[in-house]
């Protein structure tokens, strides 16, 4: 067997290993043990991914597995670069988890929620892997709810965990529907439910089959990803998850949506019409701008990091679609070029969101906090954790010389030389594409300011902010590994060259080779443009390194660096409660954007009860919220609820009635069957 | 041609180092005659750089790393972009990477860096600035961004060099409506970017208007001289960018000494003559409102789709990449 197929099995091994460890092992081991496992399926996955992009091919049929469908598995370098992200972040995200989950004050130390971890790792490291229909749904259902579980660990420390469970677990069921009656239908039109029937018989159906195929499909994995307008369950189900599984899904398990609608609208349909393509361009923009824009009013740390997941998956969707549309229009090499971009936006988003999730989780494990205005002085009391911050959010907010500036360059890169591709759709919708990401590159920026600056910076708003203390070892040695990851990505880049080349080119898009393997630039040969993130590195060193030598230079004696009152205009030294807090900060970019947001406010003031002119009380409060899902979600939510009320009407309770109900549905079946069906 | 390009990048970098001052200085000079006022001269500027790094430095209490790291980063965002435009020469040994792109991710990143300061230093006023510079930033980016594309399409890449060559060789891209136009949008960002009136004002010190000077209150002795110098440098290349962009006559394009003197005297005289009419501009424009700037950067925005969509439309194959 191949290392691919060994490294898969021992990644099953691992999980299952972990699993009875979690059941099994006495309280003081199980973290340590449940952890160890599910960072070898990690690195199984790691291991089986490299050896996939190396050019390494796999499949096995397990027909005796299942009963029926039997199992399909099948590893191209496309799965394998998935698997190496999820293998990667579960590895890292594990070995974090000894410290999170270790200390027994959480709902997710309890034995389910350890048992269950490992099974969940383990499906974000096989669903790449599947290779039929049935294998596929079967993993999926596994993974959704695996998380699901993980998801209400905590339900008894918090009552809005359950909120966020429902949501989630109506919502990811009803993207099952979609993704079965859209991949039933599909294997159905062809007469068979491997990927391999598929791909052979996809692109010879008639044109309505496609487009609604990869309609259902897509929304359903676009859901999973956190699209816009598909996203509500990822703003609640993200930030209430254990902080480990918060990792997980906002790192790996949203990837695996991505992976989903390329492996099906590029690989097994075969690339489609322009309308598929736009629409994605469409869904992806709307998530980007959104979510950046729900990100920066949100004061919630966590809740935060979610909405920011869905803007870059938005960026994902934009480069897969402008992908689709080159390829449309036959323009290999710049769709090449665009999906390259996308996966290698996957990858960085990936590192960096997994970081940022992990101190996130850091954060409330030392103080219990969320809420970025209560937060604040933390990098004096956790220097290690602020530090880590700083770096996942450089990658964040696609700035030099962090990671995600390379993939969002790529990704700009192959937008503006899209305009090669004739067509007035193409020009008008790229330049907008164009912006769109522009714009929320520059919100980004402002909303991970404000978490760094407000959250970590200045001083402790707060009796528990105060009084953080830095988190155990093992939690740092995995944002570690993780911050290694985002150093890399982002010096580097070069090294996943050949690989991303490969999973392009497996996902069926015949660029020939848009990225330049293993040099230190990013090059882009189809395009001619480069990047040398080294060399940015190196530059701004030497650049900081004159600039702090000019003082030297300039002063006549050395003078030691004195401390001194701050000064805020001669104020004096003002109070923590003076300090701008994250509601503040975002207040002009909420005035700026009022008609989209619509934000609630409400100013009430209690009169002294002596005069009219004298206030005793002032209350304030403010509410921006979700306004797509207020808009879309609340009337179906509001007609159920009627309907159910009204249907309770036909249930009065009498015996009577429901044996009449009994007769005349028999009655009715018996007449349409008599008169002739 | 090594020498040479590297001679021409370190003049570059030193030219803007040195030069930033001297621009501030003659701005506020062509101000303060057409005010009616003496002026306090070309070279005051400088002096107070040398008298600020000379005195001792200072740290507020309650600051962190971030506030001591960021005029270091900010003058050495700037150092990089200087290297990486053409301001005088586009033969030189970086021109493969000076790419448009990175050249704005840089400034940003300057930007950023200061806001996270402003938010250190944990005052009412640090925090205000911040927030408001991060909300300027945030708006600027898509203008920013929708130009380079408009003037990335003639050329066919976003390389500077090679666009600025490119018009060096074909004057008739920058009379083009689409150049025009993206000229229009860009001079908008870059006064956006620079903190200059109708966005901010440099010379205020107002709570209700200040942007920039809020988030640098705390700043003192040496730093306060980094960060004075980072932004005149800052506004001297966005100057230069401009200039090389829309009028790179007497950039060298070849290699040789003669070229690259005649370059350097040049740029001078472009930066300068731009930085007076800017001047003399900003004495008649008056500030505008906090929550009016969206407006102003919106219609630049405009005018930069415009830029590419005519450039599009009216070269009419596609671009002609």
């Amino acid at each position: 067997m191949s290392v691919v197929g060994s490294a898969l099995f021992g990644a099953a091994g691992a999980a299952c290993a972990g699993s009875l460890a979690g059941l099994l092992a006495p309280a003081r081991l199980r973290a340590a043990l449940v952890g160890a496992c599910t960072a070898v399926a990690g690195l199984a996955g790691v291991v089986a991914g490299v050896a996939a992009l190396d050019g390494g091919r796999w499949s096995a049929d397990l027909p005796e597995v299942l009963p029926l469908a039997g199992v399909h598995l099948a590893v191209d370098a496309l799965s394998g670069l998935f698997m190496v992200v999820s293998g990667a972040v579960v590895a890292a995200v594990a070995v974090y988890a000894v410290g999170y989950a270790g200390h027994g004050v959480h709902g997710a130390s309890s034995r389910g929620a350890q048992a269950v971890l490992p099974l969940f790792a383990a499906t974000l490291v096989l669903v790449p892997a599947a290779a039929s229909v049935s294998t596929f749904l079967l993993l999926w259902e596994a993974m959704a709810l695996t998380s699901l579980l993980l998801v209400l660990a905590e339900h008894r420390q918090r009552p809005a965990v359950r909120e966020a469970g429902v949501w989630y677990a109506v919502m990811t069921h009803l993207g099952l529907v979609g993704l079965l009656a859209g991949l039933a239908w599909f294997a159905g039109q062809v007469g068979g439910e491997t990927f391999a029937e598929l791909r052979a018989g996809g692109p010879e159906l008639s044109p309505t089959v496609r487009g609604t195929v990869f309609v259902l499909v897509t929304a359903a994995l676009a859901s999973k990803a956190g699209a816009v307008p598909l996203h509500a369950w990822l703003p609640r189900a993200h930030p209430e998850a254990p902080s480990h599984v918060s990792a997980l899904m906002s790192a790996a398990m949203v990837n695996l949506g991505v992976y989903g609608i390329v492996r099906v609208g590029f690989d097994l349909l075969g690339g489609g019409p322009r309308w598929w393509w736009l629409a994605l361009i469409a869904t992806g923009a709307l998530s980007a701008v959104y979510g950046i824009l729900q990100a920066a009013m949100s004061a919630d740390l966590k809740r935060l990091l979610a909405y920011s997941t869905s803007e870059n998956m938005g960026l994902v969707l934009i480069g897969i679609g402008a992908s689709g549309l080159f390829a449309a229009a036959g323009h290999p090499a710049l769709a090449g070029v665009a999906l390259a971009a996308a996966l290698l936006h996957v990858v960085n988003h990936a590192a960096f969101k997994a970081l940022l999730f992990c101190a996130a989780g850091a954060v409330l494990h030392a103080t219990g906090l969320r809420d970025l205005d209560r937060l604040g002085g933390l990098r004096a009391t956790m220097p290690m954790t602020a530090g880590l911050f700083a770096l996942a959010a450089l990658g964040a907010v696609a700035l030099p010389p962090g990671n995600g500036f390379i993939s969002e360059w790529l990704l700009l890169q192959s937008l503006i030389h899209g305009l090669e591709v004739p067509g007035v759709a193409t020009a008008i919708v790229l330049p907008l594409a164009v912006a769109v990401i522009a714009l929320s590159a520059g919100l980004a920026a402002a909303v991970f300011v404000k978490a760094l600056g407000v959250g970590f910076f200045a001083r402790p708003r707060s009796e528990q902010a105060a009084k953080a203390t830095e988190c155990p070892a093992s939690m740092l040695a995995g944002m570690g590994l993780l911050a290694a990851c985002c150093v890399g990505l982002a010096v580097l880049p070069g090294v996943l060259g050949g690989g991303l080349n490969r999973a392009v080119v497996a996902a069926g898009v015949d660029g020939e080779a848009p990225l330049r393997a293993g040099g230190l630039d990013v090059r882009l040969d189809a395009l001619s443009s480069r990047l040398a993130p080294l060399w940015v590195v190196a530059g701004l060193t030497a650049g900081v390194l004159f600039a702090s030598a000019l003082p030297r230079l300039a002063a006549r004696r050395r003078e030691r660096r004195r401390n001194a009152r701050l000064w805020d205009c001669g104020g004096g030294a003002p109070t923590p409660r003076m300090a701008y807090t994250a509601t503040s900060f975002a207040e002009p970019l909420q005035r700026v954007f009022d008609d989209v947001l619509a934000p609630e406010q409400d100013v009430d003031v209690t009169h002294a009860r002596e005069s009219a002119y004298l206030v005793e009380r002032v209350r304030y409060q403010r509410r921006v919220p979700d306004r797509i899902e207020h808009r879309l979600y609340r009337p179906v939510m509001d007609l159920l609820a009627a309907a159910g009320n009204s249907a309770r009407r036909l249930a009065p309770g009498s015996m009577h009635l429901y044996l009449g109900y009994g007769f005349f549905g028999l009655v009715t079946l018996l007449v349409v069957l008599a008169v002739g069906w | 041609m090594n020498v040479i390009g590297y001679t021409a990048v370190v003049a570059q970098v030193a030219l803007v180092v040195a030069g930033a001052p001297l621009l501030t200085g003659l701005m506020r000079q062509v101000r303060a005659k057409l005010e009616g006022r003496a002026g306090a001269g070309l070279i005051q500027p400088w002096r107070d750089v040398r008298k600020l790094l000379r005195k001792q430095p200072i740290t507020p209490t309650g600051t962190g790393p971030a506030f001591r790291a960021a005029p270091a980063l900010l003058v050495a965002t700037a150092a990089v972009v200087a290297a990486l435009i053409p301001l005088v020469s586009t033969q030189t040994p970086v021109r493969r990477h000076a790419d448009l792109i990175v050249v704005v991710a840089l400034l940003a990143l300057g930007t950023v860096a200061l806001a996270l300061a402003g938010l250190d230093s944990g005052t009412a006023f640090g925090g205000m600035g911040s927030s408001r510079e991060m909300t300027v930033a945030g708006l600027v980016e898509p203008t920013m961004l929708l130009a380079v594309f408009a003037l990335s399409i003639p050329a066919g890449t976003t390389n500077l060099p090679a666009i600025v060559s490119g018009a060096i060789h074909d004057p008739t891209r920058l009379a083009s409506p689409a150049g025009l136009l993206a000229t229009a949008a860009l001079a908008v960002a870059v006064l956006a970017e620079a903190g200059r009136i109708p966005v901010d004002n440099p010379a205020t010190h107002l709570e209700l208007t200040m942007i920039h000077e809020a988030m640098v209150l705390e700043y003192a002795g040496p730093d306060l001289a980094l960060v004075e110098l980072g932004s005149q440098m800052r506004l001297t290349v966005l100057l230069g960018l401009l200039t090389s962009l829309f009028a790179p006559w007497g950039i060298a394009t070849s290699a040789t000494w003669t070229a690259l003197a005649i370059a350097l005297v040049l740029f001078a005289l472009k930066v300068a003559a731009l930085g007076a009419v800017l001047a003399a501009a900003e004495v008649f424009w008056a500030k505008v409102r906090l929550f009016r700037v969206p407006e102003l950067l919106a219609g630049s925005f405009l005018l930069a789709l415009l830029a590419v969509t005519a450039s599009y439309f009216l070269s009419g194959t596609g671009g002609g990449l």
